[in-house]
Protein backbone atom coordinates (compact mmCIF):
# COMPACT_ATOMS: atom_id res chain seq x y z
CA UNK A 1 0.00 0.00 0.00
CA UNK A 2 0.94 3.69 -0.41
CA UNK A 3 1.78 5.58 2.40
CA UNK A 4 2.39 9.26 2.90
CA UNK A 5 5.94 10.14 1.98
CA UNK A 6 5.66 14.02 1.45
CA UNK A 7 9.45 15.15 1.99
CA UNK A 8 7.90 19.15 3.33
CA UNK A 9 4.48 20.93 3.80
CA UNK A 10 2.91 22.30 1.11
CA UNK A 11 3.32 26.04 1.68
CA UNK A 12 1.73 28.82 0.32
CA UNK A 13 4.31 30.97 -0.85
CA UNK A 14 7.21 29.98 -3.59
CA UNK A 15 10.38 31.40 -4.93
CA UNK A 16 9.34 33.31 -8.04
CA UNK A 17 10.17 31.74 -11.44
CA UNK A 18 13.47 32.79 -13.71
CA UNK A 19 12.88 30.19 -16.35
CA UNK A 20 12.03 31.78 -19.93
CA UNK A 21 10.52 28.57 -21.16
CA UNK A 22 7.76 28.67 -17.79
CA UNK A 23 7.58 32.40 -18.22
CA UNK A 24 7.18 32.54 -22.08
CA UNK A 25 3.80 30.57 -21.68
CA UNK A 26 0.29 31.05 -21.75
CA UNK A 27 -1.36 29.68 -18.18
CA UNK A 28 -4.69 28.94 -16.95
CA UNK A 29 -5.64 30.69 -13.38
CA UNK A 30 -9.13 29.52 -12.93
CA UNK A 31 -12.46 28.98 -15.12
CA UNK A 32 -14.48 31.86 -15.87
CA UNK A 33 -17.62 30.07 -14.52
CA UNK A 34 -16.43 30.40 -11.19
CA UNK A 35 -15.52 33.87 -11.30
CA UNK A 36 -17.95 36.33 -9.81
CA UNK A 37 -18.16 39.60 -11.85
CA UNK A 38 -16.43 42.58 -10.57
CA UNK A 39 -14.61 41.14 -7.71
CA UNK A 40 -10.83 40.31 -6.53
CA UNK A 41 -9.65 36.71 -6.85
CA UNK A 42 -6.17 35.61 -5.52
CA UNK A 43 -3.67 33.38 -6.83
CA UNK A 44 0.00 32.63 -7.55
CA UNK A 45 1.38 31.78 -10.81
CA UNK A 46 5.10 30.28 -10.91
CA UNK A 47 5.41 31.61 -7.22
CA UNK A 48 4.08 35.18 -8.02
CA UNK A 49 1.28 36.70 -6.36
CA UNK A 50 -1.52 37.89 -8.55
CA UNK A 51 -4.62 39.50 -8.38
CA UNK A 52 -7.41 38.67 -11.07
CA UNK A 53 -11.27 38.81 -12.07
CA UNK A 54 -13.56 39.47 -14.60
CA UNK A 55 -14.98 42.62 -14.60
CA UNK A 56 -18.70 44.01 -14.84
CA UNK A 57 -18.18 44.39 -18.99
CA UNK A 58 -17.18 40.21 -18.99
CA UNK A 59 -13.46 41.49 -19.76
CA UNK A 60 -10.33 40.02 -17.70
CA UNK A 61 -7.62 41.09 -15.29
CA UNK A 62 -4.52 40.21 -14.39
CA UNK A 63 -2.19 42.10 -12.42
CA UNK A 64 0.71 41.07 -9.92
CA UNK A 65 -0.02 41.82 -6.34
CA UNK A 66 3.29 43.25 -5.65
CA UNK A 67 1.97 46.63 -7.99
CA UNK A 68 -1.25 46.53 -6.54
CA UNK A 69 -2.24 44.37 -3.49
CA UNK A 70 -5.84 44.21 -2.93
CA UNK A 71 -7.55 41.76 -0.14
CA UNK A 72 -9.64 39.01 -2.13
CA UNK A 73 -12.94 39.50 -2.31
CA UNK A 74 -12.06 43.83 -2.82
CA UNK A 75 -13.97 45.54 -6.02
CA UNK A 76 -11.86 44.70 -9.01
CA UNK A 77 -9.69 48.00 -9.44
CA UNK A 78 -10.84 48.94 -13.71
CA UNK A 79 -6.92 49.46 -14.69
CA UNK A 80 -4.63 48.17 -12.47
CA UNK A 81 -1.17 48.75 -12.89
CA UNK A 82 1.10 46.69 -14.28
CA UNK A 83 -1.69 44.74 -16.28
CA UNK A 84 -0.80 41.40 -17.62
CA UNK A 85 -1.89 39.88 -21.22
CA UNK A 86 -5.21 37.75 -20.51
CA UNK A 87 -7.46 35.31 -22.65
CA UNK A 88 -10.08 34.03 -22.25
CA UNK A 89 -10.17 30.32 -23.97
CA UNK A 90 -11.70 27.04 -23.46
CA UNK A 91 -14.03 28.75 -20.09
CA UNK A 92 -10.39 29.28 -18.79
CA UNK A 93 -9.01 32.54 -17.77
CA UNK A 94 -5.28 32.55 -19.28
CA UNK A 95 -2.40 35.23 -18.64
CA UNK A 96 1.23 35.05 -18.66
CA UNK A 97 4.38 36.44 -17.20
CA UNK A 98 6.59 36.74 -20.38
CA UNK A 99 6.25 37.05 -24.38
CA UNK A 100 4.29 33.62 -25.28
CA UNK A 101 3.11 32.34 -28.62
CA UNK A 102 -0.35 31.45 -29.36
CA UNK A 103 -2.11 29.21 -27.12
CA UNK A 104 -2.64 25.88 -28.77
CA UNK A 105 -6.08 25.60 -30.55
CA UNK A 106 -8.67 22.72 -29.69
CA UNK A 107 -11.39 22.93 -32.67
CA UNK A 108 -13.59 20.48 -31.63
CA UNK A 109 -14.58 23.13 -28.69
CA UNK A 110 -16.30 24.88 -31.34
CA UNK A 111 -18.47 22.27 -32.60
CA UNK A 112 -22.54 23.48 -31.45
CA UNK A 113 -23.21 20.11 -30.16
CA UNK A 114 -20.36 19.68 -27.72
CA UNK A 115 -20.76 19.99 -24.08
CA UNK A 116 -17.87 22.45 -22.95
CA UNK A 117 -17.49 22.30 -19.47
CA UNK A 118 -15.06 23.01 -16.89
CA UNK A 119 -15.00 20.16 -14.63
CA UNK A 120 -13.12 21.49 -11.97
CA UNK A 121 -9.91 22.97 -10.47
CA UNK A 122 -8.47 21.22 -7.86
CA UNK A 123 -4.60 21.53 -5.71
CA UNK A 124 -2.33 19.04 -6.17
CA UNK A 125 1.07 19.30 -3.99
CA UNK A 126 3.11 18.33 -6.89
CA UNK A 127 4.95 19.49 -10.12
CA UNK A 128 3.26 19.99 -13.41
CA UNK A 129 5.06 17.38 -15.52
CA UNK A 130 4.32 15.10 -13.02
CA UNK A 131 0.33 15.84 -13.13
CA UNK A 132 1.10 15.93 -17.02
CA UNK A 133 3.30 12.63 -17.25
CA UNK A 134 0.11 11.02 -15.01
CA UNK A 135 -2.31 11.95 -17.27
CA UNK A 136 -0.39 10.21 -20.30
CA UNK A 137 -0.14 6.95 -18.41
CA UNK A 138 -2.22 3.81 -18.99
CA UNK A 139 -0.57 1.47 -16.83
CA UNK A 140 -2.14 2.74 -13.76
CA UNK A 141 -5.78 2.49 -14.67
CA UNK A 142 -6.63 -0.93 -13.37
CA UNK A 143 -5.00 -0.33 -10.48
CA UNK A 144 -6.09 2.87 -9.34
CA UNK A 145 -8.65 3.30 -11.13
CA UNK A 146 -10.38 -0.27 -10.69
CA UNK A 147 -13.51 -0.94 -12.04
CA UNK A 148 -13.83 2.32 -14.10
CA UNK A 149 -10.97 2.84 -16.40
CA UNK A 150 -9.65 -0.88 -16.23
CA UNK A 151 -9.79 -4.38 -14.23
CA UNK A 152 -7.57 -6.34 -13.04
CA UNK A 153 -6.23 -8.99 -14.92
CA UNK A 154 -6.22 -6.85 -17.91
CA UNK A 155 -3.30 -4.86 -17.47
CA UNK A 156 -1.16 -5.10 -20.39
CA UNK A 157 -0.70 -1.73 -22.45
CA UNK A 158 -0.33 -2.69 -25.89
CA UNK A 159 2.23 -1.09 -28.11
CA UNK A 160 1.20 2.84 -29.28
CA UNK A 161 3.47 5.04 -31.58
CA UNK A 162 4.75 7.93 -30.02
CA UNK A 163 5.49 11.34 -32.55
CA UNK A 164 6.89 15.22 -32.35
CA UNK A 165 4.64 16.85 -34.98
CA UNK A 166 4.52 20.00 -35.69
CA UNK A 167 6.60 20.69 -31.49
CA UNK A 168 3.81 18.55 -30.20
CA UNK A 169 4.20 15.39 -28.22
CA UNK A 170 1.31 13.38 -29.91
CA UNK A 171 0.42 9.23 -28.67
CA UNK A 172 -1.81 7.73 -30.95
CA UNK A 173 -2.87 3.81 -31.36
CA UNK A 174 -3.53 3.43 -27.41
CA UNK A 175 -6.16 1.32 -26.78
CA UNK A 176 -7.37 -0.29 -23.37
CA UNK A 177 -10.37 -2.16 -21.90
CA UNK A 178 -12.47 0.07 -19.90
CA UNK A 179 -15.48 -1.13 -17.61
CA UNK A 180 -16.95 2.10 -17.56
CA UNK A 181 -14.75 4.55 -20.24
CA UNK A 182 -17.07 7.47 -19.74
CA UNK A 183 -20.32 8.65 -17.55
CA UNK A 184 -22.61 7.66 -20.57
CA UNK A 185 -21.27 4.06 -21.00
CA UNK A 186 -23.59 0.88 -20.82
CA UNK A 187 -21.09 -1.63 -20.93
CA UNK A 188 -17.39 -2.37 -21.20
CA UNK A 189 -15.55 -1.26 -23.92
CA UNK A 190 -12.45 -1.53 -25.95
CA UNK A 191 -11.56 2.03 -25.91
CA UNK A 192 -9.35 3.98 -28.09
CA UNK A 193 -6.62 6.92 -27.18
CA UNK A 194 -5.02 9.38 -28.28
CA UNK A 195 -3.07 11.71 -26.07
CA UNK A 196 -1.67 15.19 -27.35
CA UNK A 197 0.97 17.45 -25.26
CA UNK A 198 1.24 20.90 -27.24
CA UNK A 199 2.18 23.08 -23.76
CA UNK A 200 4.76 22.07 -21.04
CA UNK A 201 2.02 22.02 -18.75
CA UNK A 202 -0.75 20.67 -20.54
CA UNK A 203 -2.53 17.81 -21.95
CA UNK A 204 -5.37 17.17 -24.11
CA UNK A 205 -6.56 13.28 -24.44
CA UNK A 206 -8.99 12.33 -27.11
CA UNK A 207 -10.78 8.76 -26.66
CA UNK A 208 -13.74 6.76 -27.92
CA UNK A 209 -16.99 8.20 -27.65
CA UNK A 210 -20.23 5.91 -26.16
CA UNK A 211 -22.29 8.06 -28.23
CA UNK A 212 -21.16 8.43 -31.45
CA UNK A 213 -18.50 6.16 -32.95
CA UNK A 214 -17.36 8.55 -35.37
CA UNK A 215 -15.80 10.85 -33.08
CA UNK A 216 -13.78 11.48 -29.83
CA UNK A 217 -14.34 13.12 -26.65
CA UNK A 218 -12.32 15.65 -25.83
CA UNK A 219 -10.51 15.76 -21.75
CA UNK A 220 -7.71 19.14 -21.29
CA UNK A 221 -6.06 18.99 -18.38
CA UNK A 222 -4.61 22.85 -17.84
CA UNK A 223 -2.05 22.85 -14.83
CA UNK A 224 -1.47 26.06 -13.42
CA UNK A 225 2.50 25.97 -11.54
CA UNK A 226 1.88 27.98 -8.56
CA UNK A 227 5.17 26.91 -7.37
CA UNK A 228 7.15 23.91 -8.61
CA UNK A 229 5.72 21.68 -5.86
CA UNK A 230 2.00 23.43 -5.87
CA UNK A 231 -0.41 23.22 -8.78
CA UNK A 232 -3.97 23.65 -9.31
CA UNK A 233 -5.38 21.24 -12.08
CA UNK A 234 -7.75 22.72 -14.05
CA UNK A 235 -9.66 20.14 -15.96
CA UNK A 236 -12.01 20.63 -19.90
CA UNK A 237 -14.12 18.27 -20.89
CA UNK A 238 -15.44 18.46 -24.53
CA UNK A 239 -17.58 15.97 -25.07
CA UNK A 240 -20.52 14.66 -27.26
CA UNK A 241 -22.96 13.46 -24.58
CA UNK A 242 -26.94 13.96 -24.88
CA UNK A 243 -27.71 12.17 -21.66
CA UNK A 244 -25.75 12.87 -19.10
CA UNK A 245 -26.47 15.67 -16.54
CA UNK A 246 -23.92 18.56 -16.14
CA UNK A 247 -23.75 17.00 -12.56
CA UNK A 248 -23.25 13.29 -13.33
CA UNK A 249 -20.41 14.14 -16.42
CA UNK A 250 -18.60 16.65 -13.36
CA UNK A 251 -19.12 13.66 -10.68
CA UNK A 252 -17.57 11.19 -13.03
CA UNK A 253 -14.30 13.00 -14.03
CA UNK A 254 -13.85 14.35 -10.37
CA UNK A 255 -13.99 10.82 -9.16
CA UNK A 256 -11.40 9.64 -11.64
CA UNK A 257 -9.45 12.66 -10.60
CA UNK A 258 -9.76 12.43 -6.70
CA UNK A 259 -8.46 8.55 -7.32
CA UNK A 260 -5.03 9.93 -8.75
CA UNK A 261 -4.55 12.97 -6.55
CA UNK A 262 -3.05 10.75 -3.72
CA UNK A 263 -1.28 8.66 -5.92
CA UNK A 264 0.80 12.12 -7.40
CA UNK A 265 1.34 13.29 -4.19
CA UNK A 266 2.94 10.29 -2.80
CA UNK A 267 5.84 10.58 -6.13
CA UNK A 268 8.99 11.55 -4.92
CA UNK A 269 10.52 13.61 -6.25
CA UNK A 270 7.66 15.41 -7.00
CA UNK A 271 9.76 17.43 -9.54
CA UNK A 272 9.98 15.50 -12.64
CA UNK A 273 13.50 14.35 -13.14
CA UNK A 274 14.93 15.03 -17.25
CA UNK A 275 17.61 12.61 -16.82
CA UNK A 276 16.82 9.18 -18.58
CA UNK A 277 18.21 7.02 -16.00
CA UNK A 278 17.03 9.04 -12.91
CA UNK A 279 13.78 6.50 -12.97
CA UNK A 280 13.24 3.27 -14.96
CA UNK A 281 10.64 3.44 -17.57
CA UNK A 282 9.30 -0.26 -19.37
CA UNK A 283 7.68 -0.02 -22.47
CA UNK A 284 4.36 1.30 -21.71
CA UNK A 285 5.94 4.21 -20.55
CA UNK A 286 6.76 5.49 -24.21
CA UNK A 287 4.66 8.30 -24.17
CA UNK A 288 6.38 9.73 -20.53
CA UNK A 289 10.03 9.09 -22.24
CA UNK A 290 9.30 11.32 -25.09
CA UNK A 291 7.71 13.87 -22.99
CA UNK A 292 10.31 14.46 -20.92
CA UNK A 293 12.97 14.17 -24.22
CA UNK A 294 10.65 17.13 -25.04
CA UNK A 295 11.15 18.96 -22.09
CA UNK A 296 14.64 19.03 -22.27
CA UNK A 297 14.91 20.20 -25.51
CA UNK A 298 13.03 22.85 -24.95
CA UNK A 299 15.44 23.63 -21.76
CA UNK A 300 12.60 23.82 -19.37
CA UNK A 301 14.05 23.87 -15.77
CA UNK A 302 11.00 24.83 -13.76
CA UNK A 303 9.02 21.68 -11.98
CA UNK A 304 12.12 19.43 -13.51
CA UNK A 305 14.99 18.36 -12.10
CA UNK A 306 17.14 19.00 -15.46
CA UNK A 307 19.60 16.20 -16.50
CA UNK A 308 23.06 17.07 -15.15
CA UNK A 309 24.84 17.73 -18.30
CA UNK A 310 21.98 19.71 -19.76
CA UNK A 311 21.10 16.78 -22.59
CA UNK A 312 18.37 14.69 -23.03
CA UNK B 1 -35.21 3.77 -0.52
CA UNK B 2 -33.03 5.97 1.24
CA UNK B 3 -31.94 8.78 -0.86
CA UNK B 4 -28.50 10.91 -0.14
CA UNK B 5 -27.70 14.24 -1.45
CA UNK B 6 -24.26 13.30 -1.71
CA UNK B 7 -21.34 15.23 -3.64
CA UNK B 8 -18.44 12.57 -4.50
CA UNK B 9 -15.42 14.18 -2.45
CA UNK B 10 -17.13 15.35 0.94
CA UNK B 11 -16.15 13.99 3.50
CA UNK B 12 -19.24 14.73 5.02
CA UNK B 13 -21.18 12.70 2.30
CA UNK B 14 -18.33 9.91 2.29
CA UNK B 15 -19.40 9.29 6.20
CA UNK B 16 -23.01 8.53 5.69
CA UNK B 17 -22.31 5.95 2.73
CA UNK B 18 -19.76 4.43 4.77
CA UNK B 19 -21.65 3.75 7.42
CA UNK B 20 -24.87 2.65 4.99
CA UNK B 21 -22.76 0.29 3.57
CA UNK B 22 -20.93 -1.16 6.60
CA UNK B 23 -25.11 -1.77 7.50
CA UNK B 24 -25.58 -3.35 4.20
CA UNK B 25 -28.68 -0.63 3.86
CA UNK B 26 -29.56 -0.09 0.57
CA UNK B 27 -29.48 3.36 -0.48
CA UNK B 28 -29.53 5.86 -4.02
CA UNK B 29 -27.30 8.47 -4.40
CA UNK B 30 -28.71 12.30 -5.64
CA UNK B 31 -25.49 13.73 -6.97
CA UNK B 32 -25.14 17.85 -6.54
CA UNK B 33 -23.00 19.62 -7.84
CA UNK B 34 -21.09 20.58 -4.62
CA UNK B 35 -18.37 22.08 -6.61
CA UNK B 36 -17.97 23.72 -9.33
CA UNK B 37 -21.40 24.18 -9.36
CA UNK B 38 -22.44 25.19 -5.98
CA UNK B 39 -25.68 23.87 -6.41
CA UNK B 40 -25.78 23.52 -2.72
CA UNK B 41 -26.60 27.01 -2.88
CA UNK B 42 -29.28 27.36 -5.07
CA UNK B 43 -32.68 28.26 -4.23
CA UNK B 44 -33.93 24.96 -5.89
CA UNK B 45 -31.57 22.71 -3.32
CA UNK B 46 -32.74 25.17 -0.29
CA UNK B 47 -35.89 23.98 -0.51
CA UNK B 48 -34.43 20.83 0.20
CA UNK B 49 -31.67 22.04 2.66
CA UNK B 50 -32.47 25.72 3.96
CA UNK B 51 -29.03 26.02 5.29
CA UNK B 52 -27.50 25.05 2.10
CA UNK B 53 -25.72 22.09 2.68
CA UNK B 54 -24.61 18.59 1.71
CA UNK B 55 -25.17 15.57 2.89
CA UNK B 56 -28.97 15.78 3.13
CA UNK B 57 -30.58 12.29 4.05
CA UNK B 58 -34.37 11.65 2.85
CA UNK B 59 -35.56 8.48 4.71
CA UNK B 60 -39.18 7.52 2.96
CA UNK B 61 -39.97 11.26 3.88
CA UNK B 62 -37.79 11.79 6.75
CA UNK B 63 -35.36 14.72 5.68
CA UNK B 64 -32.28 15.05 7.97
CA UNK B 65 -28.80 16.95 7.34
CA UNK B 66 -26.05 17.16 9.39
CA UNK B 67 -23.48 14.08 8.32
CA UNK B 68 -23.28 13.28 12.26
CA UNK B 69 -27.03 13.53 12.80
CA UNK B 70 -27.51 11.29 10.00
CA UNK B 71 -24.91 8.57 11.68
CA UNK B 72 -27.22 8.95 14.95
CA UNK B 73 -30.33 8.45 12.54
CA UNK B 74 -28.90 5.39 10.35
CA UNK B 75 -27.36 3.56 13.22
CA UNK B 76 -30.28 3.74 15.45
CA UNK B 77 -32.54 2.90 13.07
CA UNK B 78 -30.84 0.47 11.07
CA UNK B 79 -28.16 -1.12 13.08
CA UNK B 80 -30.25 -4.47 15.10
CA UNK B 81 -27.40 -5.16 16.94
CA UNK B 82 -27.22 -1.70 18.70
CA UNK B 83 -23.78 -1.93 18.72
CA UNK B 84 -22.48 1.07 16.26
CA UNK B 85 -24.54 4.00 18.58
CA UNK B 86 -24.36 1.98 21.78
CA UNK B 87 -27.88 3.44 23.00
CA UNK B 88 -28.03 0.29 25.86
CA UNK B 89 -24.68 1.48 27.69
CA UNK B 90 -25.23 5.12 28.99
CA UNK B 91 -21.48 4.83 29.80
CA UNK B 92 -20.91 3.77 26.57
CA UNK B 93 -22.94 6.45 24.62
CA UNK B 94 -21.39 9.12 26.59
CA UNK B 95 -18.39 8.18 25.27
CA UNK B 96 -19.39 8.15 21.54
CA UNK B 97 -21.11 11.49 21.84
CA UNK B 98 -17.98 13.08 23.24
CA UNK B 99 -15.73 11.26 20.28
CA UNK B 100 -18.56 12.58 17.81
CA UNK B 101 -17.94 16.25 19.00
CA UNK B 102 -14.36 15.40 18.87
CA UNK B 103 -14.90 14.63 15.02
CA UNK B 104 -16.46 18.31 14.78
CA UNK B 105 -13.14 19.47 15.53
CA UNK B 106 -11.20 17.26 13.09
CA UNK B 107 -13.30 18.11 10.50
CA UNK B 108 -13.08 21.85 11.06
CA UNK B 109 -9.15 21.13 10.87
CA UNK B 110 -7.80 18.65 8.93
CA UNK B 111 -10.61 18.66 6.76
CA UNK B 112 -10.82 22.69 6.50
CA UNK B 113 -7.33 22.14 5.44
CA UNK B 114 -7.87 19.93 2.39
CA UNK B 115 -10.58 22.17 1.44
CA UNK B 116 -7.85 25.06 1.29
CA UNK B 117 -5.18 23.18 -0.77
CA UNK B 118 -7.85 21.36 -3.20
CA UNK B 119 -10.58 23.78 -3.63
CA UNK B 120 -9.22 27.24 -2.32
CA UNK B 121 -10.93 27.42 0.69
CA UNK B 122 -10.36 30.88 2.35
CA UNK B 123 -9.11 29.97 5.84
CA UNK B 124 -5.97 30.33 7.61
CA UNK B 125 -3.94 27.11 6.57
CA UNK B 126 -1.23 27.45 9.31
CA UNK B 127 -3.71 27.49 12.06
CA UNK B 128 -5.88 24.74 10.79
CA UNK B 129 -3.25 22.69 10.01
CA UNK B 130 -1.86 23.12 13.90
CA UNK B 131 -5.17 22.94 15.33
CA UNK B 132 -5.26 19.04 13.13
CA UNK B 133 -1.73 18.33 14.74
CA UNK B 134 -3.14 19.20 18.28
CA UNK B 135 -6.32 16.93 18.20
CA UNK B 136 -4.25 14.05 16.02
CA UNK B 137 -1.51 14.00 18.64
CA UNK B 138 -4.03 13.51 21.09
CA UNK B 139 -5.99 10.70 19.22
CA UNK B 140 -2.77 8.95 18.41
CA UNK B 141 -1.59 8.87 22.00
CA UNK B 142 -5.42 7.39 23.08
CA UNK B 143 -5.17 4.95 20.26
CA UNK B 144 -1.68 3.96 21.40
CA UNK B 145 -3.25 3.15 24.93
CA UNK B 146 -6.43 1.35 23.85
CA UNK B 147 -4.08 -0.82 21.37
CA UNK B 148 -2.15 -1.46 24.96
CA UNK B 149 -5.49 -2.44 26.13
CA UNK B 150 -6.16 -4.97 23.25
CA UNK B 151 -8.69 -2.72 21.97
CA UNK B 152 -9.31 -1.69 18.46
CA UNK B 153 -11.67 1.35 18.45
CA UNK B 154 -12.32 4.91 19.41
CA UNK B 155 -14.99 4.28 22.22
CA UNK B 156 -14.60 1.52 25.17
CA UNK B 157 -15.62 -1.93 23.43
CA UNK B 158 -15.49 -4.11 21.05
CA UNK B 159 -17.01 -3.01 18.50
CA UNK B 160 -16.48 0.25 16.33
CA UNK B 161 -19.06 2.73 16.91
CA UNK B 162 -20.08 5.67 14.78
CA UNK B 163 -17.47 8.04 16.03
CA UNK B 164 -14.98 6.15 14.24
CA UNK B 165 -16.88 7.01 11.21
CA UNK B 166 -17.05 10.17 11.75
CA UNK B 167 -13.37 10.73 12.28
CA UNK B 168 -11.69 8.11 9.22
CA UNK B 169 -12.09 10.39 6.43
CA UNK B 170 -10.56 13.40 8.25
CA UNK B 171 -7.39 11.49 9.01
CA UNK B 172 -7.44 9.30 5.86
CA UNK B 173 -7.57 12.53 3.72
CA UNK B 174 -5.44 14.49 6.18
CA UNK B 175 -2.55 14.41 4.25
CA UNK B 176 -4.75 15.81 1.02
CA UNK B 177 -4.58 19.15 3.43
CA UNK B 178 -0.93 18.98 3.95
CA UNK B 179 -1.20 17.51 7.12
CA UNK B 180 1.19 14.22 7.41
CA UNK B 181 0.14 11.27 9.09
CA UNK B 182 3.67 9.93 9.50
CA UNK B 183 4.21 10.90 13.29
CA UNK B 184 1.00 9.20 14.13
CA UNK B 185 1.21 5.52 13.87
CA UNK B 186 -1.51 4.35 15.76
CA UNK B 187 -3.53 6.69 13.85
CA UNK B 188 -2.40 4.91 10.61
CA UNK B 189 -3.23 1.89 12.35
CA UNK B 190 -6.55 2.19 13.24
CA UNK B 191 -7.51 3.41 9.95
CA UNK B 192 -6.25 0.41 8.48
CA UNK B 193 -8.46 -1.94 10.95
CA UNK B 194 -11.57 0.12 9.68
CA UNK B 195 -10.64 -0.59 6.43
CA UNK B 196 -10.76 -4.08 6.95
CA UNK B 197 -14.08 -4.00 8.12
CA UNK B 198 -16.36 -6.25 6.10
CA UNK B 199 -18.29 -3.99 2.95
CA UNK B 200 -16.21 -1.25 3.87
CA UNK B 201 -16.30 1.42 0.38
CA UNK B 202 -14.18 3.47 -0.87
CA UNK B 203 -14.05 7.37 -1.43
CA UNK B 204 -11.86 9.15 -3.62
CA UNK B 205 -8.51 9.57 -2.17
CA UNK B 206 -8.84 6.94 0.36
CA UNK B 207 -7.68 3.51 -0.87
CA UNK B 208 -8.70 0.14 0.44
CA UNK B 209 -5.97 -1.76 3.02
CA UNK B 210 -4.73 -4.75 2.15
CA UNK B 211 -6.50 -7.76 4.11
CA UNK B 212 -3.66 -8.19 6.67
CA UNK B 213 -2.75 -11.02 8.96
Amino acid sequence: MWSNSSTRPIVDSFERCTDPVALNQWHPLSAVAELRRGVTYQTLLLGEPLGYGIDDAGEPVVWPAKALHLPAGSPLPATPPAGLPTQVSYGYLWTTLGDPQPLFAIPEADEPDRRVLNAATIGIATSAPRAVENFLDMGHFPFVHAGVLGAEPHTEVVDYRVDVVDGEVWATGCRFPQPKAAPGSSASAMTDYTYRVPHPYCTILYKSCPFDESRRDVIGLFLQPMGEEAVRANMLLCVVDPISTDTEIRRFQLGIFSQDKPILENQVPRRLPLSPIAETPIRADKSAIAYRRWLSEMGLTYGVIPAADGAA
Amino acid sequence: MIKLYDFELSVNCYKARLLMSLLDVAFELVPVDFYPGWEHKTEEFKRINPLGHIPVLDDDGFVLWDAHAILVYLATRYDTSRQWYPVDDPQLLGRTASWMLFAEGTTNTASAARLHVNLGYDFEIESVRAGAHRLFRYLDEHLWFTEREGRCWVCPGDHPTIADIALFPDVALAPEGGIDLLDYPALRRWCDRIKRLPRFVVMGGIFPASPGR
